[in-house]
């Protein structure tokens, strides 16, 4: 037999990413719950072709079929979860909230993770008084509320510029608030591993180079300390989504008309002793399965891109 | 003119309560295509000195006064962009660990053509075909393929192979190797001081060693300055300094090495450690430890001077030399 003879001069190569991901495969949960959350991906994505219902047309809401139970009860084979209370399909509705959701969580922690990641760079490679002030105003941040700050300034928002101006703005404003409220997780992550890479040699080798602090910090340092940000990053994904949902819930999210999961919730919440419980229970385990899978694909990164678990 | 020269140098390093001499009145020059080695022992200010040629002194410590220029451009009064046009340009620096100074997560090609492209201006693939050129100048088997590697992928002596190559980039005048043969085993070492001897002959380089090793300043340095406590106790051919030491440090040194004793005889040391910056002695700093110490030593400093093979700064030579010079007048 004869045995390729690259692989025998080449072990290693690649070795790390193939190392986690030979580990991921043995991993049943984790195969598990990254197949979950490539569906609601997929079908997050693909929404408008998926859903049996266009949720933008007028058309669709029909109060004639309100409140009609999940196709399971009622029997009733056009609506597989039943409608809620304006008669909308629960399915395409459900299918057109997790889009906004999902989106929502990402661009906010997209937010999230470049502020932090330039504020962290900044004060952990420049240290001394530019250090001390930005991890001050990570503690500031960090005392409030993140809750508080966006009801505050959501509620402050609709009352300025009116109801309409809101729902249209509804999406970009809760990013931008889920999105400025929550970098210090990703500054301070940044910050502690910027401090242990900042003494090795290497960093040394690179200014003797003549290279730049910029070119430095973002070229040499940072992906250097990216995989805890890897793992801060699908949990605050999750985190965001809740956020976005209690927001959405309290009325200062997602109007009715363009709902997300949080405003399904709570509009459905209305109903749930009224008999109709579907209309709350099908959005929230939605969202709870969509939370629990982010969260284990997390703890299994973190468990995996931990330096001090992996070994060569 | 001199390609390099430090004169009084003090650098200081500033603390919460005081400041700490690490470096004092440190002055040697170097010239054009010359190879000089830095000796001394673990805390004598032998990397505080590199790093301050470079003016990379990290925090607290600071270049207190003193001058070091390169050819007539003054190093200590220039601004930050000015400096980064002259390190790795003009001045190189290899390090000690080469397990560390390769970044881990980019591959050895683009850290070369990074340092390339960073101080001129040309494509990629040209930057690309002189980093191939220099791995092959330093004996690296089929460049190409290690230009795609990452660094875990290479062994230590390969790595400190690529990393000469990466000072070798941008022609320097100088290359400043900080103990570049301390982590790496006996036979590899000596293949690294070949090739780095053969670089900087070849390509007429200035070499400043900085090194614990006599036995490898021996084989490389034409010139040899020992250290001791942040002061330059002696400078001279390294020749003579190795068959002739005048300072009772470098004969402590020297003594040291496991060459120097039979098998089975316990191995020589100098009595003591170096003092550390904050308890250093009065007068001359080597004179708790030395074995010819007087009164004289504990409070005076001995000011440097020409013996005839070397510059020393040792009283004991020096009233040695007095005595012969007034020998010769009697002669006369």
């Amino acid at each position: 037999m004869k045995y390729p003879k690259k692989d025998l001069i080449q072990p290693m190569s690649g070795s790390r990413w193939q190392h986690i991901w030979s580990g991921f495969v043995g991993d049943k949960l984790a195969v598990m719950a990254l197949i979950i959350f490539a569906f609601y991906c997929i079908v997050a994505l693909l929404a408008p072709l998926v859903a049996p219902y266009d949720v933008k047309d007028p058309a669709f809401m029909d109060l004639m079929n309100a409140e009609i139970a999940p196709m399971w009860i009622s029997g009733d084979p056009r609506f597989l979860f039943g409608t809620d209370a304006q008669g909308r399909d629960l399915l395409s509705v459900i299918l057109y909230g997790t889009r906004l959701s999902l989106t929502i969580g990402l661009c906010a922690v997209l937010i999230q993770a470049t502020l932090g990641i330039c504020i962290g760079l900044a004060a952990g490679y420049l240290g001394g008084r530019i250090d001390n002030f930005l991890m001050r105003c990570a503690d500031i941040q960090l005392s409030f509320s993140n809750m508080m700050v966006a009801i505050v300034f959501l509620a402050i928002f609709q009352s300025l510029f009116g109801v309409a101006m809101y729902q249209q703005l509804a999406m970009v404003m809760l990013i931008l608030v889920i999105g400025l409220t929550e970098w210090p997780l990703f500054a301070r992550t940044i910050r502690a591993s910027v401090l242990a890479e900042r003494q090795k040699e290497y960093v040394d080798a690179a200014r003797v180079m003549g290279l730049s602090s910029k070119r430095i910090m973002f070229r040499h340092i940072l992906p250097n300390t990216l995989s805890p940000v890897l793992v801060i990053f699908t949990v605050q994904i999750a985190n965001a989504i809740v956020a976005e949902a209690a927001l959405s819930f309290l009325g200062l999210g997602m109007p009715a008309t363009e709902p997300s999961l949080g405003s399904l919730i709570s509009a459905g919440f209305a109903y749930m002793f009224a008999g109709s419980w579907w209309i709350c229970v099908l959005p929230s385990m939605t969202l709870i399965i969509l939370i629990l899978v982010m969260n284990l694909l997390g703890d299994w990164l973190r468990d995996h891109l931990n330096p001090r678990t992996y070994k060569d | 003119m001199n390609l390099l020269s430090v004169s009084n140098l003090h650098v200081n390093f500033h603390m919460k309560e005081r400041e700490l001499a690490a470096l004092i009145d440190v002055s040697f020059t170097l010239n054009r295509g010359e190879r000089i080695a830095i000796v001394g022992e673990s805390g004598a200010g032998k990397s505080v000195l590199g790093f301050s040629i470079v003016n990379l002194i990290g925090k607290p410590g600071y270049i207190h006064s003193g001058s070091i220029k390169l050819e007539d451009k003054e190093l200590t009064s220039m601004n930050a962009r000015q400096l980064q046009a002259i390190r790795g340009k003009r001045i190189a620096m290899i390090f000690q660990d080469p397990m560390m100074t390769l970044n881990p997560v980019l591959t050895i090609g683009d850290q070369l053509v990074e340092a390339i492209r960073n101080h001129t201006k040309i494509s990629y693939k040209d930057a690309r075909s002189i980093a191939i050129e220099k791995l092959h100048h330093v004996q690296i088997a089929s460049p190409e393929k290690r230009f795609d590697q990452y660094p875990h992928e290479l062994s230590g002596g390969m790595r400190q192979r690529v990393i000469i190559a990466s000072v070798l980039l941008l022609n320097p005048d100088i290359i400043i190797a900080d103990e570049p043969t301390t982590a790496l085993d006996v036979t590899i070492q000596a293949e690294i001081l070949q090739l780095l001897l053969a670089i900087c002959r070849d390509n007429g380089v200035a070499l400043v060693l900085i090194s614990h090793d006599l036995g490898v300043v021996s084989k490389v340095a034409e010139r040899t300055l020992v250290m001791y406590a942040g002061q330059i106790v002696e400078e001279g051919p390294t020749l003579e300094i190795i068959n002739d030491p005048q300072h009772p440090y470098t004969q402590g040194l020297l003594n040291a090495l496991p060459q120097m004793t039979l098998p089975g005889q316990r191995l020589n040391q100098i009595q003591g450690s170096m003092p550390s910056l904050a308890e250093r002695p009065s007068g001359c700093a080597f004179h708790p430890r030395c074995p010819y110490a007087t009164q004289k030593c504990k409070q005076q400093q001995p000011d440097f001077i020409y013996s005839g093979v070397s510059s020393v700064a040792c009283f004991l030579v020096e009233d040695m030399l007095n005595e012969f010079a007034d020998h010769d007048q009697e002669a006369q």
